[in-house]
């Protein structure tokens, strides 16, 4: 073996006839001395490094609170068109926090989609405007059924899946309820082309296939499960 | 009373400095106030250069051999280097009006533009002087390209350049939020989502980018940080480092120049 060829040295400074060595020592005071340096330099430069970082990178594990923001009566919203409303999807910074959301009474004809556990009293559908391109704002036009994004062509039809154009999946919805006749708005999940409910994805990411384990999902913003709306 | 008669105290001698100046040697004229003013400058820098020894390296910066054939293709480097300067210093200045919050931010930016004395021209210089400093580093990394000067020894200048030019692509991304207008947001969520496309780490770097799942009350103070902090001190780093390295290594000669054969190598084989 290659190992034993090797003419073994005595681990023990004094054998290896360096200069000044104590008996019984391992390691030279010179090497023993740079490398606390350099450990002190390490451990001083991690102090204010680690936590910068950690600042830095603390948001994206933030937990959200989830809030239910009332929309309107339920009388308002018919189940063949949507009725735009605006929302509050960050406080505090104004308009650049407020987002449109269209809302729509659910249509037995038209959503076959499974309703998930706890969730089966669900009656309306509350359609993002966030395109799944690249999340510039569509419109829904009224004339053509269909959701239309400006930026780059994205094409939703009624239910919001992608009928044309560049989007990855169809438009993200949020959680409604009814609360004493009126409809409220809760948090954002993403669909996949199923309609399958997933915790809320970046445009851009898609959820069919192989795409649901290439994008994860963020470790602090969940899925409603059951029980909790 | 009679006066009193004290013997005068003795004068202090004049410090060095104001003492009359000897004869010159050679018999001129004694040396008078303009000519010291004249050698201030040298004096000056004298007295930098016993204490410093800089000029040894500050002619090693400046005065180069360049070889025959260097044209107006080599000032390119020198030109993004001026724009980066620009962006610098008209950057500094705006940061003095500029708010990076969501609720104030385009407030300032329409008082820069239209209240702040000279505010419109000095933000249309950083404005215009942030596509110029693009182009210049596009044609600056073409001129390096065709003229072959990336070759051996200059590849880790090379390196280094792609990272200045990842850099000042990234100071566009940022900056182009601050203004905080409608283009600006839009243009903006567009590019975070681009970002977001990334496999595995791409959810990860969109949220690092906003500072959470949304656009949220710190993404517009996250890129002012990140534009006007991080990125330039990495850029003026590095700008150091590419022009020591030009001084270190030197600069090619244009590529349709055939190298020269020493005559004297050749009258030996005549």
């Amino acid at each position: 073996m290659a190992a034993d060829r090797r003419q073994t040295k005595s681990k023990y400074t004094a054998d290896r006839m360096i200069p000044g060595a104590f008996d019984g020592e391992t390691v030279t005071r010179r090497r023993f001395m740079t490398l606390s340096a350099h450990g002190a330099g390490a451990i001083a430069a991690s102090a204010f490094l680690l936590p910068a970082v950690g600042f830095a990178v603390g948001p994206i594990f933030e937990e959200h609170k989830l809030s239910w923001q009332d929309v309107g009566a339920e009388n308002e919203f018919p189940d063949d068109t949507y009725v735009p409303k605006t929302i509050t999807i960050v406080d505090a910074i104004g308009e650049a926090g407020k987002s449109t959301v269209y809302v729509r009474k659910r249509n037995a004809q038209v959503d076959t989609d499974k309703l998930p556990k706890s969730f089966e009293y669900e009656q309306y559908v509350a359609i993002s405007t966030r395109c799944m391109h690249l999340g510039c704002p569509v419109r829904y036009v009224d004339a053509a059924q269909r959701f239309i994004c400006p930026c780059h062509g994205g094409v939703y039809d009624f239910q919001g899946k992608v009928s044309g154009g560049p989007p990855v999946r169809p438009l993200d919805r949020f959680y409604t309820r009814t609360r004493n006749g009126r409809v409220q708005i809760g948090p954002r999940y993403s669909v996949n082309q199923e309609l399958e409910r997933f915790s809320p994805r970046d445009p851009g990411e898609a959820l069919d296939g192989v795409g649901q384990y290439l994008y994860p999902s963020r470790p602090s913003v969940r899925k409603l499960s059951h029980g909790e709306p | 009373m009679p006066k009193l008669k004290l013997p005068k105290p003795p004068v202090p001698p004049l410090p060095k400095a104001l003492s009359p100046r000897p004869r010159r040697p050679g018999g001129g004229p004694p040396e008078t106030p303009l000519d010291t003013a004249k050698e201030a400058g040298t004096a000056i820098v004298g007295w930098v250069d016993e204490r410093t020894s800089l000029s040894g390296p500050a002619r090693w910066l400046m005065f180069r051999k360049v070889p025959r054939g260097t044209n107006w293709f080599y000032t390119l480097g020198s030109a993004t280097m001026f724009a980066f300067l620009n962006q610098a210093v008209t950057g500094v200045f705006l940061a003095m009006y500029y708010d990076p919050s969501p609720t104030h931010a385009y407030e300032s930016a329409r008082f820069i533009t239209n209240e702040a004395f000279l505010g419109e021209f000095v933000r249309g210089m950083h404005k215009w002087g942030s596509s110029v400093m693009v182009i210049l580093v596009f044609l600056h990394m073409a001129r390096t390209f065709f003229f072959g000067a990336y070759k051996y020894p200059r590849e880790l200048n090379w390196i280094i350049g792609v990272v200045l030019l990842i850099l000042t692509m990234t100071m566009s991304f940022t900056g182009y939020l601050l203004p905080f207008d409608q283009r600006s947001y839009w243009a903006t969520i567009v590019g975070v989502n681009i970002n977001g496309t990334g496999p595995l780490v791409g959810p990860y770097l969109s949220d690092f980018l906003r500072a959470g799942p949304e656009f949220g009350a710190t993404t517009l103070s996250r890129f002012y940080a990140i534009h006007m902090l991080l990125v330039p001190g990495a850029l003026a780093a590095l700008i150091g480092a590419h022009l020591y390295l030009v001084t270190k290594l030197g600069t090619t000669a244009p590529p349709w120049l055939k190298a020269e054969t020493d005559s004297e190598l050749r009258e030996e084989v005549a």
